[in-house]
C-alpha cells in the first residue's frame, strides 16, 4: 500500500525565497519533513504563512532556493502528478456552496478520474473511506451550506483525504472555530498523519496547541526562520522573538505566552 | 453514477419536448387540424398542399430554431454561472449579445452614414445574421484575449459588462442619427424571432451548436472541478488556462451564433439553469449539461408559442415573453431560498 513505505523525506526546502513578482517577502527556510510529519507553520500576521503554504503547494512559484517533493524539484512535476502527490485546504470560501456534502468530497477523485469525471469502485471506496473517517456519514446528503464552520471545515479536509495524497497542506484549518472543534480537528489531523503516514502541514495562529501536539514546527520570524521540534525550540528560545517583547512573553515552562503586564 | 438516479426526471422532460414541440407547430395563424399534421409528420402527402407548406416551409424550421436556441442559450448560461461563479451570469454579461447587436446596428443604421458613397444594396437576414455572427465574434476576441491578462474571473465580469455598455453607448449614438425607418429595422431586430429561418440558415446554426454542445461536453470535468473555485481547481491537476478558453468558446459559439439568427433574446440564459438546478437538486454537470439544453429546448418553444398568439394575426416579440416570463422566475427563486447559490 502507498503511504505504508518506509520512512522517508516527503517534502523539503532549501535555502527556499518566497514573495510575490520577484520581490521576496521571507527568505532562509530550511526544513525537511519525513512521512506522518505532522507541521505546522508559525508566525506573526503579514509574516508570510500563507504565502509559504501556496508556494508549498505550487500555486505561486518560488523566488530562489527550492521546495523538494518526494526527493525531486516541484517544478518537475506536471499540474496532474502533482495533484496526486499533495491536496489543500485552503481558507477561501468554495465556489458553490450548492454542492452536497457527498458530491465534494467525490471531487476529491479528480486527479484520477476519467475524461468526464466517472468514479470507479475504488474511486468510490476511498470516497468513502474518507466520509467515515471525518465522522460525517450523517450529514453526507447535505448542502454545504446548511452545514457549520466545524462541519464545513471536516468536509474539506474529507475531500483532501480523498484525494490520497501523501502530503495535505492546510491554511488555517482552526480559524472561527471554538476551541473544542479547534482541539477535534488538530487531533483528529494528527491521527491521520500517524496512522496513514501522510506529511500534514498547515499553517495556525494557536502556537500553543501547536507545541502540544505538533511533531515539527517551522517558525517564520523573517530572519533565519528555525525550524525543529517544539521542545529543541522551546530549548534555543526560538519562540522568545516571535513577537514584540513589550506585549507578550513566552513561558518555556508552559509553552505558552503570556501577556505582559 | 448519478445519471441513474435521475433518468425518471430525464425521460419525463424528453415527453414535454416532444409534447411542446408538437403544440409549437400545430398552432398558429392558420388552422391545421391535428390529424394532419401528424400526417405531415410522418410523411405522408395531405390534400390541402398549403398546410403541408405552412408546417414543413414555415413551422418546423421555426420550432426547430426555438428549440436549437433555447438549449443553446441555456447551455452558454450554465457555463457562464460556473466559470464565473456567479448565480446571476448569463450569455449577455459576456457582452456577447451586446456585440450581436452593435454588429446588426452598424449595417442597418451604420450604413446610412456611407450610403451617399457607397451604395448597400439592401439588408436581408443573412447579412444581418453575419453582421451580428461577426460583432459577437469580436467582441468575445476581445473577451479572451483580456481574459488572458486578467486572472481574476470577478474582473472578467465586470470587464464584459463595460463592453456591454459601450457597445450600448455606440448603438444608442446610431440610432439618435439614423432615420425613423432603420431604426425600426433595427428595433425589430431586437425584439427576437425564430420565425424566417430558411432550411439552410438553419443548417449552419444547427450546426454552430452542435460544436457548442459537444464542447461543453468535453469541459464537464474541469465545469465539476470548478464549483470548488480556481485555487482549488489549480490544485486537482486540471488544465485551468486551457478550460478557461474552451468554456468560453463553447459560450461564444452558442450565445453568439442564436444572437445572430435570432435576436437577442434576454433571461433564458440565466433563468433556466436555476430551474434545473432546482428540479434535478444537483450541482453535477454532468447532470446539468443535458437538463439544461431539454430545459432550454422546452422552455423557448413555449414561449414561442406564446408570441405567436394562437389563432390570430400578430406575433409578439419573442424577447418581451422571455422577459415577462424569465424575470419572475429569477425573483421567485431569489425570494424562496432567499439568496442565489448555484
Amino acid at each position: 500500500m502507498k503511504g505504508q513505505a518506509s520512512e522517508h523525506k516527503s517534502m523539503e526546502a532549501k535555502a527556499l525565497s518566497i514573495g510575490y513578482k520577484g520581490v521576496p517577502i521571507v527568505s532562509n527556510i530550511d526544513f525537511s519533513l519525513n512521512t506522518g510529519d505532522f507541521t505546522s507553520i508559525i508566525g506573526i500576521n503579514g509574516v508570510g504563512k500563507s504565502t509559504l503554504l501556496r508556494t508549498l503547494a505550487h500555486m505561486q512559484n518560488h523566488i530562489s532556493g527550492s521546495v523538494l517533493v518526494d526527493g525531486l524539484e516541484i517544478g518537475s512535476y506536471n499540474s496532474l502528478e502533482l495533484a496526486t502527490k499533495m491536496s489543500v485546504v485552503l481558507t477561501e470560501s468554495l465556489a458553490s456552496k450548492n454542492l452536497s456534502v457527498l458530491e465534494l468530497v467525490m471531487l476529491g477523485r479528480q486527479p484520477y478520474t476519467n475524461w468526464i469525471g466517472t468514479l470507479t469502485e475504488d474511486d468510490k471506496i476511498q470516497v468513502k473511506n474518507a466520509i467515515v473517517n471525518l465522522d460525517l456519514e450523517s450529514i453526507q446528503h447535505k448542502k454545504c451550506y446548511e452545514l457549520s464552520d466545524g462541519q464545513l471545515q471536516r468536509v474539506m479536509i474529507a475531500r483532501a483525504l480523498a484525494q490520497d495524497t501523501s502530503i495535505i497542506l492546510l491554511d488555517e484549518p482552526t480559524t472561527h472555530l471554538d476551541l473544542f472543534h479547534k482541539v477535534r480537528i488538530l487531533k483528529l489531523l494528527k491521527e491521520i498523519a500517524k496512522n496513514t503516514q501522510k506529511t500534514i502541514i498547515y499553517t495556525t495562529h494557536e502556537i500553543d496547541m501547536a507545541i502540544q501536539l505538533c511533531d515539527k514546527m517551522i517558525l517564520l520570524d523573517g530572519q533565519n526562520n528555525p525550524f525543529g521540534q517544539p521542545c529543541e525550540l522551546i530549548e534555543n528560545k526560538s519562540f522568545e522573538n516571535i513577537f514584540p517583547k513589550d506585549t507578550v512573553v513566552f513561558d518555556p515552562e508552559t509553552g505558552t505566552f503570556k501577556i505582559k503586564k | 453514477m448519478p445519471l441513474k438516479t435521475h433518468s425518471t426526471s430525464f425521460i419525463i422532460l424528453a415527453f414535454l419536448l416532444m409534447g411542446a414541440f408538437v403544440l409549437n407547430i400545430s398552432l398558429g395563424s392558420v388552422t391545421i387540424p391535428f390529424k394532419h399534421i401528424f400526417s405531415i409528420l410522418f410523411g405522408s402527402t395531405i390534400e390541402n398542399s398549403s398546410w403541408e407548406y405552412i408546417i414543413i416551409n414555415y413551422r418546423i424550421p421555426k420550432a426547430i430554431t426555438a428549440m436549437l436556441s433555447g438549449a443553446a442559450l441555456a447551455l452558454s448560461g450554465l457555463l457562464m454561472q460556473t466559470l464565473f461563479r456567479n448565480p446571476l451570469a448569463g450569455p449577455f454579461v459576456l457582452g456577447i449579445s451586446s456585440g450581436a447587436s452593435l454588429g446588426a446596428a452598424l449595417l442597418i443604421m451604420g450604413s446610412s452614414f456611407i450610403t451617399s458613397y457607397v451604395s448597400i444594396a439592401y439588408i436581408n437576414d443573412i447579412s444581418l445574421a453575419i453582421a451580428a455572427s461577426i460583432g459577437s465574434f469580436l467582441v468575445l476576441f476581445a473577451v479572451v484575449i483580456v481574459a488572458s491578462k486578467v486572472k481574476d474571473t470577478m474582473a472578467l465580469l465586470i470587464i464584459g459588462l463595460m463592453f456591454g455598455s459601450i457597445t450600448g453607448a455606440v448603438v444608442s449614438v446610431l440610432s439618435y442619427f439614423t432615420q425613423a425607418e432603420k431604426l425600426q429595422q433595427y428595433v425589430y431586430w431586437s425584439f427576437g424571432s425564430v420565425g424566417n429561418l430558411t432550411w439552410g440558415q438553419l443548417s449552419i446554426l444547427a450546426s454552430l451548436t452542435v460544436i457548442g454542445i459537444l464542447l461543453s461536453i468535453l469541459c464537464i470535468k474541469p465545469l465539476n472541478t470548478l464549483l470548488l473555485g480556481e485555487s482549488y481547481a489549480k490544485t486537482m491537476g486540471i488544465h485551468l488556462k486551457k478550460s478557461r478558453y474552451m468554456i468560453i468558446l463553447a459560450t461564444g459559439l452558442l450565445a453568439g451564433s442564436v444572437t445572430a439568427f435570432a435576436g437577442p433574446i434576454a433571461f433564458l440564459g440565466l433563468a433556466v439553469p436555476h430551474l434545473a438546478r432546482q428540479i434535478f437538486k444537483t450541482t453535477n454537470h454532468r447532470v446539468l449539461v443535458p437538463a439544461v439544453i431539454l430545459f432550454g429546448a422546452i422552455v423557448l418553444l413555449i414561449c414561442d408559442t406564446v408570441a405567436q398568439l394562437p389563432g390570430s394575426e400578430s406575433v409578439l416579440p419573442i424577447n418581451a415573453i422571455t422577459s415577462i416570463i424569465g424575470a419572475p422566475v429569477v425573483i421567485w427563486l431569489l425570494l424562496r431560498k432567499r439568496k442565489m447559490v448555484f
